[in-house]
Formats: C-alpha cells, structure tokens, sequence
C-alpha cells in the first residue's frame, strides 16, 4: 500500500515504520500464508477413515488449534487496553487480521463442511459475522483516514461546530433587518438544522432535505425586491449562508467518518462475546457426548 | 549599638528599615522586633506579602528546597495560600511588628552617617542600615494619566467569571493583556487598547486566538492607541470613559471597567538608581553582594526573590540572618548542616570554611565566586568522590551536567578505540559541552586516578555564566577548544590545537539568519556549536532547503577543499553559535596535516554523492513526478517552522493512517496520572502529517527559565521532565512557545485493568489524589515506563511516530563527526 498520496516515497521510508499490512516486512501475512497451506496440505494428504468432519483426529486437531486461536483473538481487546505491556499494539493487529482470515479456513476445514442445525454451525455463523465485520473495519481503517484529513485540514470538529454557531448568530442577526420572508428561511434554517443527531444520519453524512441547503437554495431568489440599501446586507447574508452550509457539510461528513470508523465495532465485539459463549457450548457438548 | 525601644516619631533616626512586606522583609522585622530593635517595615500596599497574595485563590503554596531547614520565627510550611497567610498575621500581631502600609520606597541615597529611604509621597526617613526585600513581582506598571487611581481601573484579574455583561476595556497588549482580555469574552463587551501597531509580544498561540476572537465579533482592538484620561460618568450605564488619542485622533470610550496590563517595572533600573552596583551588564546579572547580603553600598542590604533567591524559605532565612549580621553576630547559614552532609564524604570533621577555601584553591573557575554563589554552587552540587577506572559519563549520553575538578585525573575516549585521547587533571573542567550545545556527550570519561569532583547541574551552571563575565569567558575559551578537537583535531598536535582555538571565533545568529550565501566565495569553516542549520540552493527559481545540521556537526568545508564558489545557503534554523575558523588557517592545517585531509575529502566525496541525490529528488519535483507540496524541501520547511529544528524528538501522527481512535492520549493518561499530555487533535498538517500538540524536547528547553525550584530536567535519554518538587507557578507554561505545558492535578496513575474490568468496560476506582493542587505537567516521553513511549506503541494503525529530527531530515548524524557540507 502507498503510504501517503502526497507524500513521497522517501519521506514515507523515514517516516513509516510501516502500517498494519506490512508490518514488519508482512511478517503475519507469511505466516498466515504458511498456516493455511500447511491445513490443505494436511486436508488433502490425509483422508481419515471416517471422513472429514470435526469428529476425526485430524477434525479434532484443527477444532483445538481455531479454538485456541479464538481466545487469541479475543484477548486482542485486552492486550489493545494493556498499556503498559511490551511491545507494539501495531503488530497484535497486524497479527489479528492475518492470522483471523487463516484461522477462518482452518476452522472451515475443521466443519468438514457439515452444517446442522445445532450450537457448532451457531459457533461458526457467529465466527463468519464478526470476521466479515472485521473485514468491514479494515476496510474503514484503510480509507476513511485520509478522506477525513482531506475534508477537515487542520479543523477540529469543535472548531466547525463553533464557527457554525457564530454564524448562526451572525445571520440571524443581519435576518432581523431583512423582509419577513428572509427573516423565516434563515430563522429555520438555524433552528432545524441538526448535525448528526441519529446514528443513520451520521452514517449516512447527511439530513436529508436539510434546511441550510434549502435555506440556500431560496435565499437566491428572494433578493430581488430589495432596496439598495438592504442589498448590501443582503449579499452579506448570503455569504454567510454559503459559508455556513459548507461548514455544515464538513461537520456532517467528519461525523459519518467518524461513525463508520467505529459502527462495525459494536458488532464485532457483542458478536465475539457471542461466539466465545457458543464456542464453549460446542466444546462442553463435545465433551459430554464423547 | 544603642537599642533604645521607641515608638515612631518623624525624625527619629532608625536601626534598620525593611523595605517590603513580603515573606524576606516580614521575616527579618519578625527577627529585629525579637533583637529589640528600633526598626521600621515599609509596605507599598495595603497589606503584607503582596505576592503571595496574588497567587490564584486556594493555591498550594509549596515549601521548596524540601532539605533546607528554616530559620526564625516567622513560621511556614506548605499550605494553602489562605493559610499561610493568616499564619504569617499572626506572626505579625504577636511579634507586633512595627509596620506602614501605603509606604512604596522610590528612592535611598547615602548620607554622612546612615541611609535616607524616600517614600512616594515624599517623606524622608533615617536609618543606619537598610534591608531591600522588595521582590521582583511587585513594581506594576501603573496606568499614569488623570484619574488612573480610579477603583475602576484595575491591575490584575483574578476571576474573569466574575464578570458579566460589562463593556470592559483592557489596555495592554503584550500576553497578559490579551489573556484576560480572551478570558472576558463570551461575557461581555471587550475593547483590547495597544500602543503598538500590531501584537507581535505576543505568543503565538494568543495571536491567533485574538485574531479569531475579533473576526467572530467578540472581542475588538484599537491600534497605535494610548490613553489620555479617565473620566468619572456621573449618570447613564457606564460608569467612566476612557480617552485614548488614536492615529484619527481623540476618542472616547464609555466603559464599566479598564484593566490595565502594563507589565512590571524590572528592578534593575530602581536599583540602578540608588546606587548599587551588578556583577554584569547582563539583563539577567545579580546585584553584587557580600557573605553578610550587603550590597555595593554600605550599610544596604538586599535579600530574597531582589537578591536572585526565587524561593520563599531561602528569602525568610536570609531575613534573619541579614539582622543577625547587622547585629555583628555570627550566624550559621541555614544551608551549613546540608553543606555539612556534602562534604561528609570527604572526612568526618572537615571544616565547611575549609572545604570551600579547597575547592576555590583547587579549581581557578570557581576561584572567580564569591563566598555566596561558592555556597549555592556546590549546594546545587553533588561531590563526587570517584575511584580509578569509574566511568563519569559515556560518549552520547545526553547528561548535561558540568564538573570540575578539584583532584585527581581523568582520560578522555573520544572516538571507539579504548585508547585515551585526551587526559583533564586537578584544577580543569569537563562536560562544558553540554551547557552549550544540551546535546549528547562528545565523548567518554573515565577516572584514572582516585578524584574529587564537583558536578552541577547545567541550570546553575548558566546562572554563573550569566552573572560572572570570567567564568563567561573561562568557558567559551574552553568550548571552542573542544569544538575543534572533536570536529577536526584529533591528530592535531597540542600547540597546534591551541593556536587553532586562539584564532577561532565564536558567532551568534539568530533564528533565519545567514552564515553564508550560496555563491559566496569561501572564507572558512563552520563548527556549529549549539542549534542548528539548514543547508538550501536555489533549483528551478525557488528555495529548497536541502539538508538539516545538527550541533555538533560541521558547515562549509566543501568549497575549502575544493576552491569552487558556496555550493548552497546555510541558514540558521533556531538561534545558533558557530565556531568560525578562517579559510587561511583552515588550509594552513590541511596543508600540514595529510590525515586531516584525507579525512575533510572523504567527506566531501560523500557528500557530493548526497548532494546529487537530494537535487535529483527536487528536480523531479519541477517536472512533475512529484507534487510540490510533497517535496521533501516543503515538508522540511514544515518542520523546522513548527520548531523541529530545536527538538530533540518529537511527535508525529500520519493522519493519512489515523483512524481517531484516541488510544494514544487515553494511553498517554491512564500511565500519567490522568491527564494526557499530547492533544491529538491540534496542530499543524502538512502532507497528512500532523505535528500535534506534544512535547519536541527542545536542544534549549524555553520552559526551563525561570523555574524557581529548578524543576525541569534532562534526562539521560534527552527527555525533558519536570520533577515533583514543581510548586505550580505556571512560569514554564508561559516559557513554552509551543504550548505542550498545562497545569493539571496529578492522580495516582490508574492501576491496569483486569480482564473482567475490561471485558466489562468498568474503570477501575483511582485513589483519589494525596493533595489537589495543580502543577506543571508534559510528556516526559515515558521515561519511567519500559519499551518507552505508549503513545507510539497504544497506536493499532502505526500512525503514531516519534522522530529524531536528523532522523527526519534524512540524516543520521550521531551527534558527532560526520558534517554535511553546504560549502
Ligand atoms: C505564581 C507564583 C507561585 C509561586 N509559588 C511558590 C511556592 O509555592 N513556593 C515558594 O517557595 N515560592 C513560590 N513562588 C516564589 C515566591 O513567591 C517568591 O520567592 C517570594 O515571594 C519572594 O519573597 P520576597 O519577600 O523576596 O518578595 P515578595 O514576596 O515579592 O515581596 C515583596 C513585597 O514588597 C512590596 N514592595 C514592592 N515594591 C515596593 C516598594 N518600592 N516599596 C515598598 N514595598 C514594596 C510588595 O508589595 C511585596 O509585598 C511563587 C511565585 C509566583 C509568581
Ligand atoms: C474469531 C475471530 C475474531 C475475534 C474473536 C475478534 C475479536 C476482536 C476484538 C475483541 C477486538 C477488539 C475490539 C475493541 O475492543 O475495540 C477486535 C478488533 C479488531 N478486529 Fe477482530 N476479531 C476476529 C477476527 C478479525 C478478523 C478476521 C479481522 C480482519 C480481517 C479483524 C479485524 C479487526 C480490526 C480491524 C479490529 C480493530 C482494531 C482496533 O481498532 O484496535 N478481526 N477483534
Ligand atoms: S515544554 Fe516546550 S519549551 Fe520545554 S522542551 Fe517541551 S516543547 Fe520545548
Ligand atoms: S510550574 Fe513550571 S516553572 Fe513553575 S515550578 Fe512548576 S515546573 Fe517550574
Ligand atoms: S492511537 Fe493512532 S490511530 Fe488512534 S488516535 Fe492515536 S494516532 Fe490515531
């Protein structure tokens, strides 16, 4: 992956100690790749004489190894929260996402692809949400970074939400001295517009029918009928309207980002709570009808 | 002495006066009213300590140096401010001391016999002896026009909350003018009234938030404005008018209130005018003063924060004692039984006069003390008592302490052989190059006989120098020495060397200034002695800044090999010194010594290799294959504006990979006692990399100025930190042009989670902090905590990085040897 569109290759050298993909010359992709081959190695090689599903040996071998690795995954969570601890956050992802997808494999070999209607196919729907939500996470993570550097620069929300409240004030006040008209599509315009209120609307990036566009939109056509006195005002107004609008924008595109950085989380981790609970039931079950 | 107890009378004549009720001046009067004396304490305000009595309301005050005990009966110990207050009331009433309010001293003159103290108002008093103790916080500058001593004209701020809805007028626009001033926004009406044409006093940070307050409308300015008057409003809302006389002439501003930030008058010129004489001409010298705190002019004695001593139990012990010594009684100094503890090492009973009397024989810079600065000098020391193959510091630890030698000798290792390049005996010093350059060490020492050394701390250290011109000279003589030995002398002869630094030449230069211009015709060697350099050439039209020189490196010595013209322009990135060498010497040497040749033109091919690369990156810049903004010259530019170029190590975010997921401030918290110490989300961008607020660990820590515990260090890694013997002044705060210090409460760190906890989301309980008071608080680079830095290793993306700038700058200098040649 480039680094960084605008910057260049040798700035990228000295500055990158590389991302969660390349971390450390791909070292967990190599070992994710090993992983999976050695499992269709074994998967083709041997044929056990019961067939393939999870209760033969080589099932049983493969069943131990995704379980342990589940654990592994799930005490990402922790390890992330662990600051004190050694090392590098950076290479427990890398590892995470690598070696998650060869673990996906190992544990649908591990099914024999045998599906029933029973706690191990749960473990496994269980398992393919929070890996194809991973998935989803990972893909955030790797666009929505620079997007959100691109809309805000150097602006912190705050600083948005603090300049579209001034301008609020602005033109409300300037709205007073204008016919009623422009008073009312200015007044609502402030009074209705929201910024992220619902998790759709964030997620989305934008109200729909949103009042500051539409206020906008109308302001164009009422000027007409101004004095050449109030047109001046008026022409003032109107920058302001832009401006705010585009303020409004940014905020509202700055929270989507925001939102799809973290929405899949809130499915990735119940979802592994889930899948840890189902996994001992699938493991408890084993063991009981041994 | 006849000491005959009377009450005030105008022309009695007295014992002593005490100018300033501040803790120094009550302490001593607290002494003279138990010695019987006929004494008299003048105060320029309405009550005593008026210092303290400005600190912010509830604060803690501290009672720093911890060791040090106290002398007298006027108690302290660390409190609130309230407390320490009414303790000090008390002392007052039951010592029934003898004070006059309203009393501001403007001027003493000798006589025959004695000392006249004149007050404001013109009064004339009498006295034997005088003690100052006046401080250097107290002299504001007061608002001199008509009707400037109204009540609604005030000096300080001490609670913007208080007011509301009120037209107020701040005059004054230097940072505490504008402080308040954005302080009061929100609430009410602001008018910031500058003499100046523009705000350039101010830090950068109040510029811009001034700037952003006025284009909002809540706040507005008058430029190249004073005022004229105060005028008293006898009806309608506003109280008085201000009348100021702007470039269109005079105007008129009704208003409820003026606070004026006039900024304080220094004591120097007051002091000037009495009489009494400083050790330099440097605006930070001291006023000469004896053993006894008795200045140039007899009989006039100065003491506390007047006297260079910041703190306020050193100013209360100094009080009694000042009246001891005017009372001709021998007084142990407070600091005898921990200067005794210092030379314990040294004998059993080692008498402290003699131990001195040894270290000033010994070692001729320390000779150039005086009896006091000896005693804070070594009690600001350690002495070092160290054995015959013990290691004192190694090449590129980042100590920056200072030794001197009092016995023994030490082998200096510059380079990687173990064999000694240069040996210090009895009576020299060592480690002068980190006061200058607060970089790494140069090289290794080790002892080679038994020795006695004095290390001090580099803060001490650049007292004296600015305070003693020898020691001033001593040192610089000795840092261009070393410069040349490190840089290019290593097979030099001694004489050679000698003859070397002799002709050598220290230079200053501001940040942006210019060493030599690309083009120029060579006139000689560079040694960059402390800050650093940019090296840029014009390509294609612009500027482009090329390579980045640390101290400790050396500039120009391409054209002197090789005769052609300046290959680029060297610039200063940060204020910089430079030993400067002349091309003639410089050939001399070369001519003579083929090592040093060799060595100078296997550089130079090495760096016309660089020189290439890096114009060839630049080139593809201009026609095309790289964005202009990407270049490495802008984001060079980039970092040395947002003061790279003075950091030690700083932090950068790839906002291109950051996901804003705050681990990086919420590690930095829970490990520090709950309040980050980097704000993510503030900043400077620059081709998605964000310098955020944090930290750079600068070459010369701005912050480290006038803190008056000497709380901020470096540590042997380079980290700047700040120690708990802080006592929450804010001077650090202030100091930093960068923002990184706040002022926070410090909880006990929060103990790790466990795995329940986490899983359930549950912050464990924090012991609640042992004391709230607020104190200085930066990163410190996690200097306490192994595998270093959890911002950088919280960060799940990598988008958290820590750099070195010569790093960055696409240059690995160890700090020593290699030069990158502009020349
Ligand atoms: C914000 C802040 C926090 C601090 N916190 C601490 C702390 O926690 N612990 C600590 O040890 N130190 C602290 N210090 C330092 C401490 O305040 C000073 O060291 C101490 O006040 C110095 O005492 P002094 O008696 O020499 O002078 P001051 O305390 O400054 O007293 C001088 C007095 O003289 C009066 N005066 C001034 N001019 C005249 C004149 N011309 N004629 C007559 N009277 C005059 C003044 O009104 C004042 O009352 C702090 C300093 C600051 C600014
Ligand atoms: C059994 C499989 C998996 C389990 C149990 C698991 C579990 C977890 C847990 C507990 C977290 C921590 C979330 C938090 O506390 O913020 C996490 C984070 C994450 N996981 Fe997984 N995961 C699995 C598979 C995957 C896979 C296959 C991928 C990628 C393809 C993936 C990508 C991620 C990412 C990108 C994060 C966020 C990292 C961060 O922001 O710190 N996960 N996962
Ligand atoms: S606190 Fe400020 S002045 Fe001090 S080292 Fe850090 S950045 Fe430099
Ligand atoms: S606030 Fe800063 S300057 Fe003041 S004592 Fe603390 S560290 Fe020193
Ligand atoms: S930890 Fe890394 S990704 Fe998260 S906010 Fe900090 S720099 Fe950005």
């Amino acid at each position: 992956m480039q680094v960084a569109g605008r910057c260049p290759a040798w700035v990228g050298a000295s500055m990158q100690r590389g991302n969660i993909f390349d971390y450390r010359n791909y070292r967990y992709f190599k070992l994710a790749v090993i992983l999976i081959l050695l499992a269709l190695a074994a998967w083709l090689l041997f044929d056990p004489a019961v067939g393939h599903y999870g209760g033969s040996w080589l099932g049983y071998g493969f069943g131990t190894l995704s379980a342990f690795m589940v654990l592994w995954m799930a005490w990402y969570g922790v390890r992330k929260r662990r600051y004190r601890g050694t090392g590098a956050t950076q290479g427990w992802l890398s590892a995470h996402i690598y070696l998650g997808t060869a673990m996906t494999v190992i544990v649908t070999l591990h099914s024999g692809f045998h599906f029933d209607f029973n706690v191990a196919t749960l473990a496994y729907g269980l398992l393919l949400v929070v890996v194809v939500s991973g998935f989803f996470g990972n893909y955030a993570y790797m666009i929505y970074p620079r997007q959100m550097t691109d809309n805000m620069g150097e602006d912190s929300l705050d600083s948005l939400l603090l300049r579209i409240a001034e301008a609020d004030k602005l033109a409300r006040q300037i709205a007073l001295q204008m016919p009623d008209d422009i008073n009312n599509v200015v007044a609502r315009a402030c009074r209705e517009t929201t910024i992220g209120l619902g998790v759709l609307e964030q997620i989305r990036g934008y109200q729909p029918d949103c009042p500051s566009a539409l206020a906008v939109e109308q302001l164009g056509g009422l000027g007409r009928h101004l004095s050449s006195d109030q047109r001046t005002l008026y022409h003032e107004l109107y920058s302001i309207m832009v401006r705010r609008q585009s303020l409004v924008k940014r905020a509202r595109q700055d929270l989507m980002y925001r939102a799809r950085l973290g929405i899949w989380l809130y499915c990735h981790v119940p979802f592994t709570f889930a899948l840890l609970t189902a996994l001992m039931a699938h493991v408890v079950s084993v063991f009981i009808y041994w | 002495m006849d000491l005959v107890l009377n009450r005030y009378s105008p022309d009695e004549r007295y014992d002593v006066i005490i100018v300033g009720a501040g803790p120094s001046g009550l302490s001593a009067a607290v002494r003279a009213s138990e010695q019987g004396m006929n004494y008299l304490l003048l105060e320029a305000e309405e009550e005593p300590a008026g210092t303290i009595r400005k600190y912010q309301r509830g604060k803690h005050v501290m009672a720093e140096p911890r060791g040090l005990p106290l002398q007298g009966a006027l108690p302290f110990a660390a409190a609130t401010r309230e407390d320490v207050l009414e303790r000090w009331e008390e002392a007052m009433a039951e010592h029934r001391i003898e004070v006059r309010y309203e009393a501001r001293v403007i001027s003493v003159n000798r006589l025959d016999q004695g000392l006249e103290v004149v007050l404001a108002d013109g009064e004339k008093l009498v006295a034997d002896h005088v003690v100052l103790a006046f401080g250097v916080q107290g002299n504001l500058r007061k608002l001199d026009v008509p009707g400037g001593d109204l009540p609604q004209v005030q000096y300080q701020l001490d609670d913007p909350e208080a007011y509301r809805n009120e037209t107020i007028v701040v005059v004054g626009g230097g940072d505490s003018g504008v402080e308040n001033a954005l302080a009061l926004t929100g609430r009410n009406q602001v008018i910031v009234v500058n003499r100046d044409e523009d705000f350039s006093h101010c830090r950068e940070s109040n510029l811009s938030q001034l700037t952003e307050a006025r284009q909002k409308g809540a706040l507005d300015w008058l430029l190249e404005t004073t005022p004229r008057a105060v005028e008293r409003n006898h009806q309608g809302e506003f109280p008085i008018t201000l009348v100021v006389s702007t470039p269109e002439g005079i105007e008129r501003i009704p208003c409820h209130r003026i606070i004026a930030r006039l900024g304080a008058l220094p004591s120097r010129p007051l002091l000037e005018k009495f009489g009494i004489d400083f050790q330099t001409p440097d605006p930070t010298a001291l006023p000469q003063l004896s053993p006894r705190y008795e200045s140039s002019i007899p009989g006039l004695y100065i003491i506390g924060a007047l006297g260079g001593y910041p703190l306020i139990k050193q100013g209360i012990n100094q009080g009694y004692e000042v009246i001891e010594h005017i009372l001709g009684n021998p007084v142990e100094p407070a600091d005898a039984p921990l200067l005794r503890e210092k030379f314990a090492k040294l004998g059993a009973d080692l008498d402290i006069d003699e131990a001195l009397a040894k270290i000033q024989r010994g070692v001729p810079l320390l000779a150039q003390l005086n009896t006091l600065q000896l005693r804070e000098l070594v009690l600001e020391s350690n002495v070092l008592l160290v054995n015959p193959g013990d290691i004192i510091f190694k090449r590129n630890d980042y100590s920056t302490t200072f030794y001197s030698i009092v016995e023994g000798d030490l082998d200096v290792l510059i380079d990687e052989d173990n064999i000694p390049d240069a040996v210090l005996k009895a009576g020299e010093f060592f480690g002068e190059m980190a006061l200058v350059s607060g970089r790494r060490r140069p090289g290794t020492v080790r002892a080679r006989t038994r020795c006695l050394l004095i290390e001090t701390p580099r803060q001490a250290m650049l007292k004296l120098i600015g305070s003693v011109p020898a020691i001033r000279r001593m040192l610089d003589e000795a840092a261009i020495k070393s410069a040349v030995l490190i840089c290019i002398g290593l097979s030099l002869k001694e004489e050679e060397l000698d003859s070397l630094a002799r002709s050598a030449v220290l230079r200053q230069y501001a940040a942006g200034d210019e060493l030599f211009h690309e083009g120029d015709e060579a006139d000689g060697l560079y040694l960059i002695q402390r800050g650093s350099v940019t090296v840029s050439r014009m390509i294609g039209g612009r500027e482009v800044v090329l390579f980045y020189v640390a101290a400790g490196n050396y500039v120009g010595e391409m054209s002197l090999i090789s005769g052609e013209p300046r290959y680029g322009t060297v610039r200063a990135a940060v204020a910089t010194e430079a030993v400067f060498i002349e091309a003639a010497r410089m050939r001399e040497i070369i001519d003579r010594n083929p090592e040093i040749r060799a060595a100078l033109d296997e550089r130079y091919m090495q760096h016309l290799q660089e020189q290439e690369m890096r114009q060839q990156m630049e080139v593809s810049v201009d026609t095309g294959t790289m964005s202009v903004q990407g270049s490495p010259s802008n984001l060079f530019s980039f970092l040395i504006q947002q003061g790279v170029g003075e950091a030690t190590d700083v932090l950068l975010i790839d906002e291109s990979l950051c996901v804003r997921c705050n681990y990086c401030e919420q590690a930095c918290a829970d490990t520090h006692g709950g309040a980050s110490r980097l704000d993510r989300d503030t900043g400077p961008i620059f081709a998605n990399i964000r310098v955020p607020t944090s930290c750079r660990h600068c070459e010369h820590p701005h912050c480290m100025k006038d803190c008056p515990p000497d709380a901020i260090h470096r540590a042997a890694h380079g980290e700047v930190y700040i120690d708990d013997s802080c006592i929450g002044c804010g001077n650090c705060q202030q100091n930093c042009p960068y923002d990184v210090i706040q002022m926070a409460v410090v909880q006990h760190d929060r103990p790790e989670r466990s795995l329940w906890q986490i899983m359930l989301g549950i912050q464990p309980k924090v012991t609640p902090a042992v004391d709230s008071r607020k104190v200085a608080v930066k990163c410190d680079m996690c200097k306490d905590i192994a595998d270093g830095p959890v911002c950088v290793r919280a960060c799940p993306v990598g988008a958290a990085l820590r750099m070195k700038p010569e790093e960055l700058m696409g240059y690995a200098g160890g700090g020593t040897l290699p030069g990158v040649g502009g020349g």
